[in-house]
């Protein structure tokens, strides 16, 4: 089968997960206790007849499958209800915030991979000596850091003491390092330690042995040999972990005070915003499934011993 | 006891005699495999210290992790207050000692309902296969769409923010992980003689289940799980930190990072010793975690 028809074929299985997830989103409003229309109208300003008016106007007069055709039916044409905080379309301030996630997820990827895989490597060629210890050591500090500390850390060196870097915000390279960096590195820690042992497997294995009887020089055989095997499982996990960048940003975004769909999610919360949480859940599974798509077609280009069935 | 089981006396006492060696060590090569581990040995040691803290907390400090005392705001660490003062002039160093007790409870008690969660479902799903497989396996692969803490960011959405929904927020969240080790430990082992036996001999299936499956796979779940503490430990305190799980003034490592947010510029210590704190709990665990995953499943082991 062609990646292309696998591609497609991926798209379309995705259609009943979506159709489920569109389900249980609908029901989240069912599920937070207490009156929908109440928590429309939020608890100060509601009287028995507004509760009844907005009841009528959100269609909850209707039975339950009906208001869930009718929801399918907005959510197809692009309407995701308005906020109920600010009273803006859903869609509309999702699409605002969703370039600035998605710059903070890429460039903390691309942190993470250019140092994970530099340190994994690094500490597969040194196995077993100091290098490969304070890498690994590294590594163990990165995965048992919690993000908003390190956050903060960077903001106390860059920002307050040497003043490289502005603390927060958006929209200029200079507001972007820092909360990159934050995002990228403990991701990278993680990725190091994949990349590592899987090198490590690699590297005994025989073909590799061959390569270098050929006399092939130590770097090619590293790099045209090695590296391309050991990176197989690393693209997993970089996959998985864009998905974690994602929602690693929630925190990274209130942190920074950025313009984002993970602080917008958290906003949404505390205001008990509910179209907002339902249009934000849609949207990042939406893409999280999606990027998952295509990392299992990368694998394509990484290992020609797969095929798509 | 091993030393005189392993000498062989015949063919056939030497055949009963590795049997029975091999039931009986199998916690014990575990437990020498982990004490040889240097780095598993300081991560035991590092949380047991960690847990006796949280434990002994009133006798171990000189404060009131809540009291308000207005003439001691912001002081620098000094012999009086060994981690500095908050703007609320409460001793950070008594803060960090009592959230010691809210940060380990969040683990384990998350822990315990996503182990309950998945394992169950898990084992189910792994045990009948078919319609209950699929059905669980389905919901188990829409949580994945929402990885790390989003799950359980959503499910703080439904239940309101508060510790305690936090808790189950992050045990939810985690559930999916337990489900997919059980369900692949149980496949592997579903189809050995014994099991077949135990069925054959016409045990129920949660006889089965219980009693000659789970013993089977609880060493990878204990790895699992003890590296889940220290996750949940993480995820926990970033719901506080983020507004979503303890309210002031609960003395949570999250949260205490979280107030000291406004006054980085001034106050270095506020943030840095909670800081300090998450991340020296969480890393004795993942030191544990690495040795009891070496100790358990040595064929994994490099």
């Amino acid at each position: 089968m062609s990646i292309t028809r696998y591609a497609a074929r991926r798209l379309l299985a995705t259609i009943p997960t979506l159709l489920v997830l569109t389900v249980l989103v609908f029901l989240m409003l069912q599920l937070v206790p207490g009156d929908p229309a109440e928590i429309f109208l939020g608890e100060k300003r509601s009287t028995p007849e507004l509760l009844e008016r907005v009841r009528q106007d959100m269609g909850l007069d209707q039975p339950l499958y009906v208001q869930y055709l009718t929801y399918m039916g907005n959510l197809v044409r692009g309407d995701f209800g308005k906020s109920l905080f600010n009273d803006q379309p859903v869609l509309d301030q999702i699409l605002v915030a969703l370039p600035y996630t998605l710059t903070l997820a890429l460039s903390a990827l691309l942190i993470s991979t250019i140092l994970g895989v530099g340190l994994g490597i690094l500490a597969a060629l040194k196995h077993n000596t100091w290098i490969d210890t304070a890498a690994m050591g590294l590594a163990l500090i990165g995965v048992s850091m919690p993000v908003f500390w390190l956050g903060l850390l960077l903001i106390l060196i860059f920002s307050v003491n040497l003043k490289w870097f502005p603390p927060m915000g958006q929209g200029s390279l200079d507001r972007l390092v820092l909360p990159a960096l934050a995002l990228g590195l403990l991701s990278s820690a993680t990725l190091a330690r994949l990349v590592r042992s899987s090198m490590l497997d690699v590297l005994s294995d025989d073909y590799i042995r061959t390569a270098h009887a050929k006399g092939l020089r130590t770097q090619s055989v590293i790099v045209r040999h090695a590296l391309r095997n050991a990176l197989i499982p690393a693209v997993t996990v970089m996959g998985l972990q864009f998905g974690g960048l994602i929602s690693g940003a929630v925190i990274t975004e209130s942190i920074f005070a950025r313009i984002g769909l993970g602080r917008m999610y958290v906003e949404s919360i505390l205001n008990k915003d509910m179209t907002m949480i339902q249009g934000l859940t849609l949207v990042l599974a939406l893409m999280i499934m999606l990027i998952n798509i295509v990392v299992d077609l990368s694998y394509a280009v990484l290992d020609p011993r797969i095929h798509y069935e | 006891m091993n030393e005189r089981a392993a000498v062989p006396i015949g063919p056939q006492p030497a055949a009963d005699a590795g049997l029975t060696r091999k039931q009986r060590s199998l916690w014990g090569d575990a437990l020498r495999r982990l004490r040889r581990n240097p780095g598993s040995m300081i991560g035991l040691a590092l949380l047991l210290l960690i847990i006796a803290a949280a434990l002994l907390a009133p006798v171990i400090t000189r404060y009131d992790p809540v009291t308000i005392v207005s003439g001691e705001r912001l002081l620098p660490p000094s012999a009086e207050h060994w981690f500095g003062t908050d703007s609320f002039g409460r001793d950070i160093y008594t803060r960090i000692v009592y959230g010691g007790q809210i940060s380990l409870r969040v683990g384990v008690v998350a822990v315990a309902i996503a182990a309950l969660l998945g394992v169950t479902g898990g084992m189910l799903a792994g045990y009948f296969g078919g319609w209950t497989d699929s059905i669980i396996m389905r919901i188990a692969d829409i949580t994945l769409a929402f990885p790390g803490i989003l799950l359980a960011l959503v499910v703080i959405a439904i239940l309101g923010p508060s510790l305690f929904n936090a808790m189950i927020a992050v045990g939810i969240a985690a559930a999916p992980t337990y489900a997919r080790v059980a369900r692949a430990m149980v496949m592997k082992v579903k189809t050995e003689a014994y099991i077949e036996a135990a069925i054959c001999a016409g045990n129920p299936p949660r006889r089965v289940l219980l009693r000659h499956i789970l013993p089977n796979v609880i060493g990878s779940l204990i790895v699992v799980a003890t590296l889940g503490v220290a996750g949940a430990i993480i995820a926990g305190a970033a719901l506080s930190f983020l507004g979503l799980g303890a309210k002031p003034p609960t003395p949570e490592w999250g949260l205490i990072l979280s107030e000291g947010r406004s006054y980085l510029r001034h106050a270095w210590w506020i943030t840095t010793f909670p800081g300090l704190a998450i991340m020296i709990t969480v890393l004795s665990i993942n030191l544990l975690g690495d040795g009891l995953r070496d100790a358990l499943e040595p064929r994994m082991t490099r």
